[in-house]
């Protein structure tokens, strides 16, 4: 499977802590002002300090999509499946792409498409895929 | 500014189609050997080569094949579709400041090759953008696309019927350009509505072709121009955009994803410009998925924020009698993919009076590239 570079400088700290079951962000340790995705610097005070801050792990669907073939040999088999961005409930300009699933652990293709509509409320979840926990999205 | 004082004096094309056995550098070669042609110039007197990043072939290789001279201004612009404004653009600021005399800027692409597909080279580990997108499916740039479309229609009520008039009045303009891939395919309503998903909300039709093919053209100053064979078509007004928080395809990140670098691009190009989008004959909008031209409308202020859909109604793109006839040719959608190049050959098409779609008495003409990536624009006039 395609997976993230849990190793990466900038975004480390996220997949260290949803290995331990949490969701966190980046936040500026000067100013405060959360961001995703991670980088160096904050854009609101250039602050290089930061930490990273737990979140609830609730969040709404902002948009979603349907992906159909031809996809990526990774994902032929799970297709078709949704694709959504997650707005955060701690900061309205906070989102991530991610997987509704029906429950923990189920595959990014076990939600009926024709159920999924803006505005529904979820939680966060998480499922190991070689060796990395990936956040997912339960509705509520 | 630069405003009127370069022209693009000559464009040259290959056949596009699919399969093309030349390699991606002896097209974009062919290609500028026959822009070069048009204009009447020869190849010693190129002294600027401005490319696309993603080009297979390197300025060195183009100039010692095409048989350049001694170059002293070239550049690449990323972002590949966003490029390719960019690259007549900055071919226009080289000529106008001095840096070179004669410019030439291009774009060469072939489906199959690993530069022209970045999203089929997908490494197994992910990192930069790519790490918060592909690992959770979100695999290609039409899937990225599509994931703002959704929005869009949810906040703004556009259809799928605003998409299929922009799908349906660009393969219109194709079924009369005998060098579109889609010159003698007819499209209907009922075969859009009824097409497979390729990220829903978004089907097959909403997409743009792949095509083998390349396109350059050559840029002089106003005054040379005046002297060569080809009527001179003049770079009028050039921007590019790169908005806030954008990451290198679409933006989830900030307050406004929907506001796109097409906002940021049409500040530059208007506040350069003698012109307003009302005085625009017509436009060449990138088009590599079909609600890129709506986003795109409303950037560039042919009506307000939201009202993209609805602007499609009434055929509003659709030669010969809408108010804003939009690709001419075909476009991406059904004359040829080769980022959105063949957008500027149409432009240029248009204000010399010659295109298979020829709006009568065009004096200006918008060509813009790439809508979610970094972009760029160029306003044409003859």
């Amino acid at each position: 499977m395609l997976i993230p570079d849990i190793e990466d400088e900038d975004s480390a700290p996220f997949w260290e802590a949803t290995a331990r079951g949490e969701l966190r962000v980046q936040a500026c340790g000067g100013c405060g002002r959360m961001r995703h995705p991670p980088r160096p610097m904050c854009p609101h005070c250039r602050s290089l300090a930061t930490e990273w801050r737990r979140l609830s792990g609730r969040a709404t669907v902002w948009s979603f999509v349907v992906v159909h073939p031809p996809v990526l040999p990774d994902f032929a088999e799970l297709a078709p499946y949704p694709v959504i961005v997650a707005a955060l409930e701690e900061d309205a300009e906070l989102r991530m792409v991610g997987n509704v699933v029906s429950a923990e652990g189920a595959p990014i293709n076990s939600v009926d498409p024709a159920t999924l509509a803006i505005g529904q409320p979820l939680r966060v979840a998480f499922a190991e895929v070689e060796g990395v926990h990936m956040p997912r999205w339960v509705r509520d | 500014m630069i405003k009127d004082r370069t022209a693009i004096v000559g464009i040259g094309q290959t056949t596009f189609g699919k399969g093309i056995e030349d390699s991606e550098l002896s097209l974009a070669c062919q290609a500028i050997s026959a822009a070069l042609d048009d204009a009447g110039i020869a190849p010693s007197e190129v002294d600027g080569l401005c490319m696309f990043a993603m080009e297979d072939g390197r300025e060195v290789q183009v100039a010692r094949n095409v048989g350049c001279g001694d170059v002293t201004f070239f550049s690449e612009i990323g972002y590949g579709g966003g490029a390719g404004c960019g690259v007549v653009g900055q071919a226009a600021m080289a000529v106008a400041t001095g840096q070179c005399r004669v410019a030439v800027a291009w774009r060469a692409r072939k489906r199959a090759s690993k530069t022209s597909r970045p999203w089929a080279q997908t490494k197994p580990v992910l990192g930069g953008d790519q790490q918060w997108s592909r690992a959770f499916g979100l695999l290609r740039p039409v899937d990225e696309v599509a994931l703002l479309a959704r929005r869009y229609m949810h906040e703004y009520g556009a259809t799928r019927d605003h998409l299929a008039n922009v799908a349906l009045a660009f393969r219109k303009h194709a079924n009369r350009n005998p060098n579109a891939v889609m010159y003698e395919k007819p499209l209907t309503r009922e075969q859009y509505m009824s097409a497979r998903w390729i990220s829903e909300p978004l089907c097959l039709f909403d997409n743009c072709l792949e095509t083998d093919g390349a396109l350059a053209i050559v840029v002089v100053s106003a005054e040379r121009a005046r002297d060569l064979r080809r009527k001179p078509v003049y770079v009028h007004s050039f921007g590019q955009g790169l908005p806030p928080q954008h990451t290198v395809m679409t933006n989830y990140y900030c307050d406004d994803p929907l506001r796109g670098p097409s906002w940021a691009c049409a500040q530059r190009l208007w506040a350069n410009s003698d012109f307003r989008p009302a005085d625009v004959s017509c436009a060449q909008i990138y088009d590599a998925f079909s609600p890129l031209v709506p986003l795109s409308l409303e950037g560039y202020g042919f009506c307000g924020r939201g009202e993209g859909g609805a602007f499609t109604d009434g055929g509003a793109l659709e030669w010969p009698d809408g108010r804003l006839p939009t690709n001419t040719s075909g476009g991406g959608m059904s004359e040829a993919y080769v980022h959105g190049f063949n957008l500027v050959l149409e432009g240029v098409r248009q204000m010399r009076g010659d295109s298979t779609a020829q709006v009568a008495n065009a004096t200006t003409c918008l060509v813009t590239s790439g809508e979610g990536v970094p972009t760029s624009a160029l306003l044409l006039r003859n």
